[in-house]
């Protein structure tokens, strides 16, 4: 089963996981930018995580095997922070990188005025950088917060298949699911969604533009969910072609969008592919 | 390395036009290199180059970007290498010895060799390195026999190894030794070259040859 899980923060992760990772079939990973448990308090920190993004943890990502991408963006917990603004100026140095391949994670936490103007100046970098985006959806108030983010994604004229609206569950899948987004799903121990929620999800609204992740991070979480919801699928007699779409082809496809997913030369050695796989596991460099 | 050979080596790459008319215009309008810098490695691949063995495709562009450059060079080679991700920070590396910039670059230097990058601390060793202090030198060969850097992508490694790298190699062996580990077998290598040469500076200086202490002069 090889594994791109495509929203992971792997900056708070040891290299155990990184290890178990790896042998679990995660060969790609996504880290978007995000809050850190302790608000920061001036862009110079925000510039050094993000160099840390498209620096070292792709140079520890790489010692595993598993290739690393990252999104990059003003998160909106603390885009209501003005001492932290200037973070927007930052954003286009960062949103030319190789291996940055949309902008994220933009959209509400608590829904402010401040967190409007951030969500849709970033909207502007993505069509202005040609990336996709990555929406967070908030965890209170979650079901109005996601018709608000597709109102603002509506109105910022950013083509919807190039968004993925992220920690979506049973409620507000329903919301989303027509809108030409993609779907993401947050697998957690015990909040967000679980394996067997999930496949009921799939069961229901198919795998196409469905995003499987673990989002683990400095919080309660496990990296290996992605891995148990493939089996979770199996054994609710999804087959193996429908996992490698959820968990390798549809990641690729959504952030191939960028032009800038690279992975040529990994090792796929110990996963076993279905027969039928997609072209897109050696997306080449090129495009914009 | 000159940039008339960066610039033969790339002859193949997928996207040429791309990169001509970028040299072009950092030429005219330097400050462009800021967006062609990031772009150069999606736009030439990052392939090696097999007419430039130890060079990526990308590396050679942007080494030739910054040579393309009309004036200002130590400048927007800072600048490129602090805004830079890992890939454009070890291309800066690479090109400091092509570029007008004396012992502007050495800081640059300082920073490869703090990180634990190991491909951004090979990157720091190359012919610039000849700017670095003695013991800043010493420091980064024997950090590259900690992590496994292969001593060949040090320049001018026995031309510069002294006494002093000597007596940190031997402690590292002993080090070893006694935790039942072993060095990579190029610093073995090293070290017992380095001591058949003091073995024979010892015996040459009853004849009035000294060479150890001439190279470290």
């Amino acid at each position: 089963m090889r594994i791109f899980d495509p929203h992971i923060h792997m900056t708070s992760r040891t290299t155990d996981d990184y290890e178990r990772m790896a042998a679990a079939g995660v060969r790609a990973v996504v880290e978007p930018a995000f809050w850190l448990g302790q608000p920061r308090t001036n862009p110079g920190s925000f510039a050094d995580y993000f160099d840390s993004l498209v620096g070292w943890e792709p140079f520890r990502a790489g010692q595993f095997g598993v290739r690393h991408h990252a999104t990059v963006a003003l998160n909106p917990k603390e885009a209501n922070d003005p001492r932290c603004r200037p973070v927007l100026d930052l954003l286009p140095r960062y949103l030319d990188k190789d291996t940055v391949v949309a902008v994220g994670e933009i959209g509400y936490d608590s829904m402010t005025p401040e967190e409007d103007e951030a969500f849709a100046a970033q909207l502007a970098l993505a069509v202005a950088h040609d990336l996709p985006a990555l929406v967070h959806t908030p965890h209170r108030d979650k079901a109005r917060g996601v018709e608000r983010s597709l109102a603002v994604v509506a109105e910022s004229g950013i083509e919807p298949g190039r968004v993925v609206l992220d920690h979506l569950n049973e409620v507000t899948v329903k919301l989303a699911r027509d809108t030409g987004c993609w779907l993401g799903f947050s697998i957690y121990p015990d909040t967000k969604m679980s394996p067997p929620r999930m496949v009921e999800i799939l069961r229901e609204h198919g795998t196409e533009r469905m995003l499987v992740n673990s989002a683990a991070d400095w919080g309660r979480s496990d990296p290996l969910l992605t891995r148990a919801t493939g089996e979770a699928m199996l054994v609710a007699g999804f087959t193996e072609d429908d996992v490698d779409r959820v968990l390798w082809r549809n990641p690729v496809e959504f952030y191939g969008q960028s032009g800038r997913l690279d992975l040529t030369d990994l090792d796929l050695a110990g996963v076993d592919r279905p027969r039928d796989t997609f072209a897109g596991n050696s997306i080449l460099r090129g495009g914009s | 390395m000159t940039p008339d050979q960066l610039r033969a080596a790339l002859r193949g790459v997928p996207d040429p036009d791309w990169l001509a008319a970028a040299l072009h215009q950092v030429a005219a309008e330097p400050a462009t290199i800021e967006r062609f810098f990031p772009a150069a490695g999606r736009r030439c691949g990052r392939h090696e180059l097999p007419d430039l063995p130890g060079w990526t495709a990308d590396e050679a562009a942007r080494a030739l970007l910054l040579t393309a450059l009309p004036t200002d060079h130590a400048r927007y080679a800072e600048a490129l290498y602090r805004h830079g991700d890992a890939a454009e920070r070890r291309a800066v590396l690479k090109a400091l010895p092509l570029l007008p910039v004396g012992a502007a670059g050495v800081p640059l230097l300082h920073d490869a060799i703090r990180t634990n990058d190991t491909r951004l601390v090979a990157a720091a060793l190359g012919p610039y390195a000849r700017h670095l202090a003695p013991a800043a030198w010493r420091q980064a060969v024997l950090k590259c026999v900690f992590t496994g850097v292969p001593l060949a992508v040090v320049a001018d490694l026995d031309a510069r190894a002294d006494g002093e790298l000597a007596a940190m190699l031997a402690a590292l062996a002993a080090e070893r030794q006694a935790a039942g580990r072993t060095l990579p077998a190029d610093a073995t290598d090293l070290l017992d070259r380095l001591s058949a040469d003091r073995a024979s500076t010892a015996a040459g200086r009853a004849g009035g040859s000294d060479r150890l202490s001439t190279r470290e002069a």
